[in-house]
């Protein structure tokens, strides 16, 4: 029967060519499609997926998320409001353009005054930018601010063409001409996004293929279907409920390694016009509720032990780890003891905010079962992303489940979280003198020891307080054909195509 | 007939004006702020106040449907707040895939659905007849985004028949463009197949018992011809109206179905616009099917007067 069935296909001419690979075409599926392809706008993270291949940026980060140099060749702190940063020579824009310092000024005045910049705010420190010659770019800052060189290795360091700049205006994201190893083919809004290699590309050599072609495939499922079927050769960002089926596929390799981000638990405690609730004005309350919360647990029953147990606002692998911050065992006597200590009456109801996803709502309930045993009613409140977040913002919630994407530099993750500010991070309404100092004088100086130090005392200081409680660091998840070599992963997520290669 | 049809052209205006209010007027009710998704992660507020008034969502709801309504009569969808693209772009790159993929699965309903029907009434009672039955119930009972996922696992990943998803246009490569598609018009065309089967048996019982087929066969006109002229054409009044409506089911139901197959169609589009609150190829997009709809029950109204020749005098 099958046999019939195979010779009908066949005979229509619709079998097996539509699933053979071009060779020399790398095919990446990715988990959705990406917004603008511009760098001032751009504001998905698949969108940073896509500009890994096209757009080379000032910096990178290592797979230790070291800052190593990309169209820069080194940088200097003069003093700790002047970064200088000197460029790499022989380096051309798809268009044939040279890349210099006037194309390096050209970008960040862009990102500095473009409607709808969203670069704006990550180079907000900037005052000035001089060029005293085409292979030196010297930045003059309001203030100290040392992560101000990590976002050099993300969109605020992506240079584009003066030339393509000024031709295309606000449509520069239809046509992105910048100095990356593929240059921009062809967007299929929803099917496809083609890079071709760029032979004048100034680190040729680590590029192995011709093309790459970017496929978003929403499902996580059909994604490792198509990889399954060899419709694609790459795929990112599975969940950790399909790691046991790639582990046993050999035709597909798995790749994993600790994230940037992080999804923990924020406590709402002066945000909004919500009464105020024990939860919410008493830290001992707080700090029973974190007590009575196992993270290996909810790892284990929800990940299939794939991410990895986390209470920094920090990766494990960042240069400002420190193992001194570690996650508090599940202890229920001690929570019940603090929550008779703080005088509330159990079960205290309490109101858990999570946004609709099938991972999220198991560890919410996961959640829910542990709290109980310490005197916890815990009310889940599913609503769809957006409107979580509005929630969030406006301070209509008691508790959120939410995560973090992350960031290189420590500060990305705790500064606008922690720092007494405006509520779109810092969704807790939390507000510490100390904790404040600590942020402003880890801005200031850029010895990584010292800044850790500083870093350690402010994570030390929120599981204390605890606006927020941290409880993993998810995990990158990749699988590809066992044609595919070469990828390195770090930290950040994204895909680096130098050194990696596909066989035919 | 011209007036029957004349008031029914008139009838269109109203209808797509009522509905371009429902569209704008039913997204609003959507939770959650676009400008927040637009906004990025960082969610900065001084961003959000930019793209609020970049995007006129601080003037009055009325005034913003004003400027959305004036440029739409113009020809101009407007453009997606999230790719930056008119919309009107989108329309018209993604509206013809939809269009094939709609086609070809009611093509498929129909050489499944209608001879099933056929088969069921004409075998009324018979293993026949609850063998169509059964698979009728099968269809109409089966998810399409969990035939589609079974589908994919059976004919692509274990058989390597078919690609898995994607797709080519017809004016590139009609065999690749048949083969990316055949799979999911299947899948779409299966739950239809199941009601234009079901509809077609009962109209068909209906007219076998009529008085023309009883002197029909008296006249001594063989089985086949009595069924197929006589019956089965009379048999095809409702169901071509049925086939009308259903091809606005065809339209909603491919938004799973490409979501499933990553078809760049229609459906996908929407699918994308509303979790990125992209309202305006939302609007764009619900406003060209609706347009498309009324006009396929229009044609459906013009064929059922073509079909049936006492409505012509009409």
């Amino acid at each position: 029967m099958m046999r019939h069935l195979a010779i009908a296909a066949l005979a229509c001419g619709l079998a097996l060519p539509a699933v053979a690979q071009t060779p020399s075409t790398l095919r990446i599926g990715i988990a959705d499609d990406a917004d603008a392809l511009d760098p001032t706008l751009s504001r998905t993270y698949v969108g940073r997926i896509i500009f890994a291949g096209l757009c080379d940026k000032l910096f990178d980060i290592d797979a230790k998320l070291n800052v190593v140099p990309q169209l820069a060749t080194g940088y200097e702190w003069t003093d700790p409001q002047t970064l200088v940063i000197k460029l790499r020579d022989g380096v051309t824009f798809h268009d044939g353009e040279k890349f210099d310092s006037a194309a390096v000024k050209t970008t960040l005045e862009r990102h500095q005054t473009m409607q709808g910049s969203t670069r704006r705010g990550e180079i907000s420190a900037i005052d000035r930018i001089e060029t005293p010659d085409p292979l030196t770019v010297r930045l003059v800052l309001k203030s100290a601010s040392s992560p101000l060189v990590v976002q050099f290795a993300d969109r605020s360091g992506m240079i584009m063409s003066p030339k393509s700049l000024a031709a295309l205006g606000n449509d520069f994201g239809k046509a992105p001409v910048c100095t990356g190893p593929f240059k921009f083919a062809e967007r299929v809004p929803q099917d496809r996004i083609v890079l071709d290699r760029f032979d004048a590309y100034w680190n040729k050599s680590a590029i192995n293929f011709a093309r790459v072609v970017y496929r978003p495939i929403v499902d996580a499922t059909v994604r490792l279907a198509n990889l399954q079927a060899g419709a694609i050769d790459f795929g990112e960002r599975f969940q950790p409920s399909d790691v046991p089926e790639i582990s046993k596929d050999r035709r597909i390799t798995l790749v994993q390694n600790a994230g940037l981000g992080f999804t923990g638990l924020t406590f709402n405690m002066t945000n909004g016009t919500r009464p105020r609730t024990a939860m919410m004005s008493d830290a001992r309350v707080r700090q029973a509720f974190a007590l009575s919360i196992d993270r290996a647990v909810i790892n284990q029953v929800v990940y299939n032990a794939v991410h990895t147990v986390n209470a920094h606002f920090v990766a494990p692998d960042s240069p400002f780890f420190d193992p001194a911050i570690k996650p508090i065992p599940r202890d229920v006597a001690r929570a019940k003891a603090l929550l008779a200590a703080a005088g509330v009456k159990t079960p205290l109801t309490v109101e858990l905010l999570l946004p609709n996803s099938a991972d999220l709502r198991q560890t919410g309930e996961v959640i829910q079962s542990m709290a109980a045993e310490a005197g916890f009613d815990v009310k889940l409140r599913t609503t769809e992303f957006v409107t979580a977040l509005a929630a969030s913002d406006a301070g209509d919630y008691e508790v959120f489940l939410i995560g973090w994407s992350g960031r290189a530099d420590a500060d990305g993750n705790v500064y606008s979280f922690t720092h007494t500010g405006p509520p779109n991070l810092n969704a807790p309404g939390y507000s510490n003198k100390e904790v404040d100092g600590w942020l402003n004088q880890a801005r200031a100086i850029s010895g990584i020891p010292e800044r850790r130090a500083l870093y350690t005392k402010v994570a030390a200081q929120l599981m204390q307080d605890l606006p927020r409680m941290y409880l993993y660091t998810p995990n990158n998840i990749f699988a590809m054909s066992t044609k595919v070599s070469g990828f390195v992963p770090v930290p950040d997520g994204m895909v680096r195509l130098q050194g990696m290669s596909i066989t035919p | 007939m011209r007036g029957h049809l004349g008031v029914r052209f008139a009838q269109v205006i109203p209808t797509l004006l009522l509905v371009s209010i429902m569209v704008f007027c039913l997204q609003q009710l959507m939770p959650g702020d676009p400008a927040l998704v637009l906004a990025g992660e960082e969610r900065d507020p001084e961003v959000l106040e930019q793209i609020r008034r970049e995007l006129k969502l601080d003037q009055p709801l009325v005034m913003q449907y004003f400027y959305w309504i004036t440029n739409v009569l113009q020809g101009d969808l407007g453009f997606s707040w999230r790719i930056r693209q008119p919309v009107t772009e989108l329309v018209a790159t993604k509206l013809p895939v939809t269009l094939q993929l709609a086609s070809m699965a009611f093509v498929i309903a129909v050489f499944i659905g209608v001879p099933m029907g056929v088969l069921s009434a004409v075998k009324k009672n018979t293993v026949w007849d609850y063998l169509a039955n059964g698979i009728g119930l099968a269809g109409l009972s089966t998810p399409n985004f969990w035939l589609g996922i079974m589908l994919i696992l059976l004919v692509s990943v274990h058989l390597g028949w078919l690609p898995p998803s994607g797709y080519v246009p017809l004016s590139e490569d009609w065999r690749q463009s048949l083969a990316t598609t055949i799979m999911p018009a299947f899948v779409l065309g299966n739950a239809i197949s199941a009601v234009l089967m079901r509809h077609t048996r009962s109209a068909m019982l209906t007219a076998l018992q009529q008085d023309y087929v009883r002197t029909a066969r008296a006249k001594g006109v063989s089985e086949t011809r009595v069924v197929i002229k006589h019956a089965l054409r009379n048999a095809l009044v409702p169901v071509v109206t049925l086939g009308a409506l259903e091809l606005g089911t065809l339209l909603s139901g491919a938004v799973l179905t490409e979501q499933v197959f990553s078809i760049p169609g229609f459906g996908k589009m929407i699918v994308d616009a509303v979790f990125n609150r992209d309202y305006p190829v939302v609007q764009g997009v619900v406003l060209v099917t609706a347009t498309v709809y009324v006009m396929l029950n229009l044609i459906a109204d013009v064929l059922y007067v073509m079909i049936n020749p006492r409505l012509r005098g009409a």
